[in-house]
């Protein structure tokens, strides 16, 4: 696991951001060995309102518990992606729910992965694990974490009887993601991997 | 005594510091919580509520704070061991109780998740603003004790500690989190029950009519009877005698109120619970506790780096204050600094430890998010000037 990676998780509140994020973090201090501190924005609202959380993964035990320059940037709505994209660090990662998200300018020195989460969501018969696809398409693109270390903190995350289902989401999501990473390969574009190495 | 295996959830989870807090209440044996639940300690309570039938006890939602600060005090007499979560000015509105479990001796904890305020202030997020509320909030004099977690395993281990030493010394004990500890999820290992240590209620042994219920021992502290075993008591919060029977003797009150501070001296002195590192060749020290202590280790890291010697010292136990501590370091160092989400509340009691020995430099902060690093780093380099 690399020293310090920040990930910001954003949309609105229903879509399960707080979810998202807890598996990615579960996974690392779960399921990897590794050190993981999410927190979560929110507001007075109940729900509908915009939602972001935040997870810091590392090798080292975690002090500061804020993201303040997110190495990847997911976003599930269009009010996200307008607030939270100027402050993707150069060179991050930006994933995008694409059917959500119309992109007027893509920024500077960022690699930007779309998937249409909610879409492949509404294919498994479930809108609502559109987070788990999106958790399963982070892993393919970003390789930070173990794919089984992921799939561990899914299965351990929602109750039994929804198990199936939400991996069967996370491989769906895994699966779009690591086609698109093949097809950046293909064209001759360095993967993910490099990309990150220099953050 | 071991914590029974019925609340102990073992295992390895991913937990915020409110649900760490829950399960550390279950772990120490608490079976009875009422509660009027409020934003952002309400996690707590949501999770006792679901997992105490399975476990085996109640909770009941109250009609308002003074209702639930008082509840779990007749449970504590009918034998429970029980507990209140609030923030905010929920808080503030439990001040009356607290002073009625001091007074009482009634063994019982207060997770206080602090936001930020004065009056509803920012529901969502940090502040340590009610330190000084927590010490002095109630009328009257009285001693209390306070603990200040700072990740959500410590959620979950000093949860265990509060109800240890509410039993300990018959006193209310305050879990004071802030926001942020409390809305952050990260590790929590819950061991085994038998590696959990708990401390049962000191229930007297001696016969109905020799017992006295506010009789101390040699300790300070009086030994605890429950409802229904027999014993005839009597529990006022009006000033009463070593049988429980109210008193406007002038003796009695100095006597009684005395005590009541005084049982607590031991946890000032010797025993009180810090966390150091590097105070031998330190020429500043950090004094922080709850969020604020890891975002100062964090400014601890970049001091040393620059060749400053700075020295940790953080408040796990902020009341009763160790200043003993404090009053021993101020004599061989340069300065304090003591970064915290108000605008200056535990420093005082650092100035009135240090007693002029060292300077004392205050990082404030009004609340609603957590330090710069660099503002406590900035701090140090001043101080080390």
């Amino acid at each position: 696991m690399r020293p310090l990676t920040e990930i910001r998780i954003a949309g609105f509140g229903g879509q399960g951001v707080i979810l998202a994020a807890a598996i990615v973090g579960k996974a690392a201090a779960l399921f990897q060995g590794g050190y993981a501190t999410m927190t979560q924005n929110f507001g007075p609202e109940a729900r509908g309102g915009s939602c972001s959380a935040q997870v810091i993964l590392s090798s080292e035990p975690i002090l500061y518990p804020y993201v303040t320059q997110p190495d990847v940037l997911v976003v599930m709505s269009q009010e996200a992606y307008t607030r939270f994209t100027p402050e993707l660090k150069h060179g991050g990662i930006l994933i995008l729910e694409q059917d959500l998200v119309r992109v007027d300018r893509f920024p500077d020195g960022a690699r930007v992965f779309g998937v249409p989460a909610t879409r492949l969501a509404e294919e498994l018969g479930r809108k609502v694990v559109l987070n788990v696809v999106m958790v399963g398409f982070f892993g393919a693109v970003t390789k930070l974490l173990d794919a089984e270390a992921l799939r561990r903190a899914v299965a351990d995350s929602v109750p039994p009887a929804l198990q199936k289902l939400n991996l069967e989401a996370f491989d769906q999501g895994y699966a779009y993601g690591a086609q698109a990473v093949g097809r950046l390969a293909e064209h001759g574009e360095v993967d993910s991997l490099d990309a990150l190495e220099f953050l | 005594m071991h914590a029974d295996p019925k609340g102990v959830l073992t295992g390895v989870h991913f937990l915020d510091g409110d649900h760490a807090c829950c399960e550390g209440t279950l772990a120490a044996g608490a079976r009875f919580s009422a509660g009027y639940p409020i934003t952002p300690s309400t996690e707590v309570v949501e999770r006792f509520a679901a997992r105490i039938p399975t476990v085996g006890g109640v909770f009941v939602q109250m009609e308002d704070e003074l209702a639930a600060s008082i509840a779990i005090q007749g449970a504590v007499w009918g034998g429970a061991k029980a507990f209140t979560v609030t923030s905010g000015p929920g808080f503030s509105l439990m001040m009356e109780h607290i002073g009625y479990a001091v007074m009482t001796e009634t063994p019982c904890v207060f997770v206080n998740v602090q936001r930020g305020g004065p009056s509803t202030g920012l529901p969502t997020l940090p502040a340590q603003a009610d330190m000084m509320q927590a010490r002095w909030g109630s009328h009257g004099d009285y001693g209390i004790i306070a603990l200040c977690p700072n990740s959500p395993q410590e959620c979950f281990d000093l949860t265990i500690t509060a109800f240890n030493l509410a039993e300990e010394f018959r006193v209310p004990v305050l879990m004071m989190l802030d926001e942020c500890v409390g809305h952050m999820t990260e590790k929590v290992i819950i061991p085994e029950p038998g590696q959990i240590e708990i401390t049962p209620r000191h229930l007297t042994q001696r016969p109905p009519e020799a017992f006295h219920v506010f009789e101390p021992g040699e300790n300070l502290v009086p030994e605890m009877v429950q409802a229904g075993d027999g014993y005839r008591f009597h529990i006022t919060g009006l000033t009463h005698d070593e049988r429980g029977y109210p008193s406007m003797n002038v003796e009695v009150q100095d006597r009684l109120v005395r005590r009541l501070q005084d049982k607590l001296k031991p946890l000032a002195n010797g025993r009180a619970l810090c966390e150091t590192e590097h105070l031998d060749d330190a020429d500043v020290v950090v004094v922080s506790y709850g969020i604020t202590s890891r975002v100062a280790q964090r400014a601890l890291q970049l001091a040393r780096q620059k060749g400053i010697r700075a020295g940790k010292f953080r408040i796990i136990q902020a009341w009763p204050f160790p200043e003993e501590r404090i009053r021993e370091l101020a004599g061989r160092v340069k300065a304090f600094v003591v970064p915290e989400l108000n605008l200056g509340q535990m420093v005082h009691e650092v100035e009135r430890a240090a007693a002029g020995q060292a300077k004392v430099i205050p990082v404030s902060h009004a609340g609603g998010g957590v330090h710069n690093p660099e503002a406590i780093l900035k701090a140090i380099v001043e101080a080390a000037k």
